[in-house]
């Protein structure tokens, strides 16, 4: 995976840093070629400048005609006059969901790794392998529709039995209404997240020392403590980098929420009722009834959504870099 | 202390555990009280578990779970694997902790945890190819694929997906003609020409684009081409979108290509007084070109699927527009939603049948994306 | 406490591919046993097959017995683990967890087989790095990466590692190939007093380190590149040396081909 390979600096191949031919000036076929390489690298910054300047000022004019407060409004009235808008139940629900999801993906896409890379037979480590790439691509919206048509008709039993066993504590209580509910929406962002956790796991699991390996079977450890004494200690930044990227998948998710979240503009203590939203979901499900100010708003939401995403990114970015530095 | 250290030649005083202690008990015996075995027939051997155990361990904690859920009347086929999983798990170490000892039994916890994390992962993603194929292949047919949506109430049924899958060609095509290109030179940079502050700089700009949720793309084109610039909705304003999308991923497979062409045919050729940039683009670029194709086409793979931003910018249609420049189009993703959105169960039928279309568009793209990769392995190296 | 080996017609194989072929030999017990012979002749294939690890690589197979004392490693109901805890390895690379600290690294192995006090696994530290001439250069840094050690000094502690599971045999997979020639002498100069508690089985590439560090000496041959290796002879590591009872071994010896 390449995010395993962010060298920032390129360094192994295209060795010609001092020009090996000196005899000319640079020719111009030379500069053109080596300007259009940069301008495209130029466009890239420029383009990401560009994402988050405009995003700004269309959020800027939204929170200035804002006559609730942006943080902890909970309302989404961004089309009445004067507006009112806030993002608190946003918030919640995509760090609700979100971290839902990590809970149950990472233990599950650890196992999977494992499974690939140290306990299944080669053959069929190969296939899963390659099966695990393969759903990576399954687009979102079709997760979103198995979620909404399949799941949640096939979820409440398994809700049911969490509320008779957990709903004393308010947070597992159940209703019996369609399980349109952030907890579906953390299993379902589990399910699509688990084959990018998986993948970039697996291929750290792989990387560890074969001598290591090695020399703690022949101090007599069992498969398991072998894992533990070797893989896991090794790959521990790998999967907390891994899981930030499946993280960041998960809170910029939009259509698998759209289709099987039920929204209201409330925090329902209950996971499993519904109610709730998410920054992505909300921006799709209200942008066809949005007017201008409307849209405004849900650019500064979007705003919000693209600076956590950054932050959970870059923390991922930044775990995998310190790693190079002493492995 | 001391007078240990001094008998480093022969063996330690303190009777350490050695390996016949091992195998009796779950312990192994503690370092004390464990005195010298007698070198007996067994120092090697503990008991263990016949071969067959854990498949009959498997097939019981089934039959357990089939039970309790039949007898406890509960509805869900989840909880009835829930509680075989758990049996299954538990009924292992139990067992193997009487059998074998507490390592054997940690050992094999662990190895019934990660299959059963297998089983567990393999379930949900099973149920959604099979739920697609099932239900999408009946609505499927020739008039399907060639009719658009063109006056078809939501409860009717007919109708067809021509106008969407004509939608997403163009919008992925007119996306990769801004992508590849940009994306290209600036692998081209940051492997050939890239040094200092710039080439960390998109280096690590790349990275964080990577993770740009798919709708702030979106909600970037609507603020600058649609609301700033005045233009209207358009299969091109999705397809600016889609490109923002593709770029980090073109470059960050092309780059990884470049980096495996190897240095001394570069070398070679400028030796021979070629100018870098014709080397660059007759051998680097050709060499890696297998490598790049596979790149490319998992980028389209990726894009082609994408359904939030096209819901901000291209806003959908009913009818046949082949024009991606001018007014509202759709896409095959989008249609998918639309579809799912109006309810009906004509509907649903179309939004399967279309999602079977979707997906298969796009196992066939990494299908030859990978196949490329394969055929065209970069032979370098040795 | 150490172990006499008694290997009788061992075959290995990678997958399909014969790798040493009907092996027969034993290994006295409280003495040094080198194997020597050209590359891909087989030896550490073989010596991997003395504690089970030749399996541990993918479609290793190993036919024929080998008996520890009066027991058959390969015998029905033997626990590979049990095996490997027996018959300690060191192997051609200095491996020391990377993970793990000094102190950590010598006291993984025991600390798989049961729990200790931390006076316990002080005295074990203590006792196995000074039986690996270590004790003095790292007492002061035991908490530090043992990763962070030169690599004459990595050898050593994966040796203090080996031994202190308190195995029955040592075997050493070329320990010094990768180590410079002082580092090199004062591996050798280990080995000569650990085997006074462990039957040790040493492959190596350098045949004087073969006549200097060894009792016995066994030399494995192959016919032709991709035929299976065998053993031509084994014999007092003197007689090898001066008088071997095979043409191939004296071939060898003296340097006319390998």
């Amino acid at each position: 995976m390449s995010a395993t390979t962010t060298d920032p600096a390129p360094a192994p191949a295209g060795g010609p840093g001092p020009e090996p031919a000196r005899r000319s000036a640079v020719r111009p076929g030379d500069r053109i070629f080596s300007g259009l390489s940069k301008g495209a690298g130029i466009t890239l910054l420029v383009i990401m400048a560009a994402i988050a300047v405009f995003l700004t000022i269309r959020a800027v004019v939204a929170i200035r005609a804002n006559e609730g407060n942006f943080l902890t409004t909970f309302e989404w009235n961004a089309n009445a006059d004067p507006p009112v808008f806030g993002i608190a139940v946003l918030l919640f629900g995509t760090v609700v969901s979100s971290v839902i999801a990590m809970l149950l993906a990472v233990p599950v896409a650890v196992g999977i790794a494992l499974f690939i890379s140290h306990y299944a037979p080669r053959r069929i480590a190969g296939t899963v392998g390659y099966v695990v790439d393969l759903l990576a691509a399954v687009p979102s919206i079709i997760y979103g529709l198995w979620g909404a048509l399949f799941l949640v008709p096939h979820i409440t039993g398994l809700y049911e039995w969490l509320d008779d066993f957990l709903g004393w504590t308010g947070v597992f209580s159940y209703d019996g209404s369609p399980a349109r509910s952030l907890m579906t929406v953390g299993i379902l962002l589990a399910i699509m997240i688990l084959p990018i956790i998986t993948s970039v796991t697996r291929e750290i699991f792989k990387q560890t020392p074969k001598a290591n390996e090695e020399a703690a079977l022949a101090l007599g450890a069992t498969r398991w403590e072998v894992v533990r004494m070797t893989v896991l200690p090794f790959g521990r930044s790998g999967i907390i980098s891994a899981s930030m990227l499946g993280l960041g998948r998960a809170l910029g998710e939009t259509m698998a929420v759209a289709t099987v979240l039920s929204p209201a503009f409330l925090i329902n203590i209950s996971l499993l009722e519904s109610g709730g939203g998410t920054f992505a979901q909300n921006i799709a499900s209200q942008f066809k009834e949005a007017g201008a100010m409307g849209r405004d708003a849900l650019i500064a939401s979007g705003l919000v959504l693209f600076l956590l995403t950054l932050l959970v990114n870059g923390a991922a970015r930044l775990i995998i870099a310190r790693r190079k530095d002493f492995v | 202390m001391s007078e240990i250290v001094k008998d480093k030649r022969g063996r330690a005083p303190a009777p350490t555990p050695t390996s016949g202690a091992a195998g009796a008990g779950p312990d192994g015996g503690g370092p004390a009280g464990t005195g010298p075995v007698p070198a007996g027939p067994s120092t090697l051997r503990r008991p263990r578990l016949p071969r067959w155990a854990p498949a009959g361990v498997a097939l019981g904690s089934v039959a357990v779970g089939v039970l309790v859920g039949l007898l406890g009347g509960l509805e869900s086929r989840v909880q009835w694997g829930l509680i075989a999983a758990l049996v299954f798990v538990v009924a292992t170490f139990v067992l193997t902790s009487a059998v074998e000892g507490r390592r054997q039994a940690v050992d094999r916890l662990a190895a019934s945890l990660v299959w059963s994390s297998f089983v567990v992962a393999v379930l949900p993603l099973a149920s959604l190819i099979w739920e697609t194929v099932a239900r999408g292949i009946p609505g499927v047919s020739w008039y399907f694929l060639t009719h658009s949506m063109n006056g078809v109430l939501s409860w009717q049924e007919g109708g067809g997906i021509y106008h969407a899958i004509l939608g997403t060609l163009q919008q992925v095509l007119l996306a990769s003609v801004i992508a590849i290109p940009i994306g290209l030179l600036t692998a081209v940079y940051l492997v050939e020409y890239g040094r200092g502050r710039l080439a960390k700089a998109i280096t690590f700009f790349v990275d964080v684009m990577t993770g740009i949720p798919s709708i702030v793309a979106g909600l970037f084109v609507l603020s600058l081409w649609i609301m700033m610039l005045g233009f209207g909705y358009s299969g091109f304003a999705g397809a600016l979108a889609l490109a923002i999308l593709m770029m980090p991923i073109v470059v960050r497979s092309t780059e990884e290509m470049l980096k495996l062409v190897p240095n001394e045919l570069r070398e070679a050729a400028l030796a021979l007084g070629v100018p870098k940039w014709r080397v660059i683009l007759k051998v680097v670029l050709p060499t890696a070109i297998g490598g790049i194709t596979t790149g490319v086409m998992l980028a389209l793979a990726r894009i082609a699927g994408e359904t939030a931003p096209i819901i901000l910018l291209v806003f959908g249609s009913n009818v046949i527009n082949a024009n991606p420049f001018e007014g509202a189009q759709s896409s095959l993703p989008l249609f998918v939603y639309e579809q799912w959105a109006l309810g009906t169960q004509a509907a649903y039928d179309r939004a399967w049948a279309a999602a079977l279309v979707l997906i298969v568009l796009i196992m066939i793209l990494n299908l030859v994306a990978r196949g490329i990769a394969r055929w065209k392995a970069p032979k370098s190296g040795r | 406490m150490a172990k006499r080996i008694d290997v009788t017609g061992l075959t290995a194989y990678y997958g399909t591919h014969k790798a040493i072929d009907d092996i027969s030999m034993h290994v006295e017990p409280k003495s040094v046993t080198a194997f020597i012979g050209p590359s891909g002749c087989g030896k550490s294939t073989f010596l991997r097959t003395l504690n089970r690890m030749h399996e541990v690589t993918p479609g290793g197979r190993v036919e024929g017995r080998v008996m520890l004392d009066n027991e058959d490693l390969y015998g029905p109901g033997v626990d590979p683990v049990q095996v490997r805890r027996t018959v300690g390895m060191v192997f051609q690379r200095p491996n020391p967890f990377p993970t793990m600290s000094i102190y950590e690294n010598v006291i993984a192995g025991p600390r798989l087989n049961g729990s200790y006090k931390k006076s316990e696994l002080d005295d074990i530290v203590e006792r196995n790095l000074r039986g690996a001439n270590l004790w003095n250069e790292v007492k002061d840094r035991l908490h530090k990466p043992g990763a962070g050690l030169s690599g004459g000094q990595q050898q050593r502690l994966c040796i203090a590692r080996a031994t202190a599971v308190e195995p029955e045999v040592l075997l050493m997979d070329e320990p010094c190939s990768a180590l410079d020639p002082i580092s090199t002498l004062a591996i050798e100069d280990l080995i000569a007093q650990l085997k006074s508690r462990f039957t040790i089985v040493i492959v190596t590439h350098n045949m004087q380190q073969a006549a200097r560090v060894s009792e016995r000496t066994a030399f494995f041959n192959l016919e032709a590149v991709g035929r299976p290796g065998k053993l031509i002879e084994i014999d007092d590591t003197d007689r090898i040396f001066s008088n071997p009872s095979e043409q191939a071994t004296e071939d060898y010896i003296s340097g006319r081909f390998g």
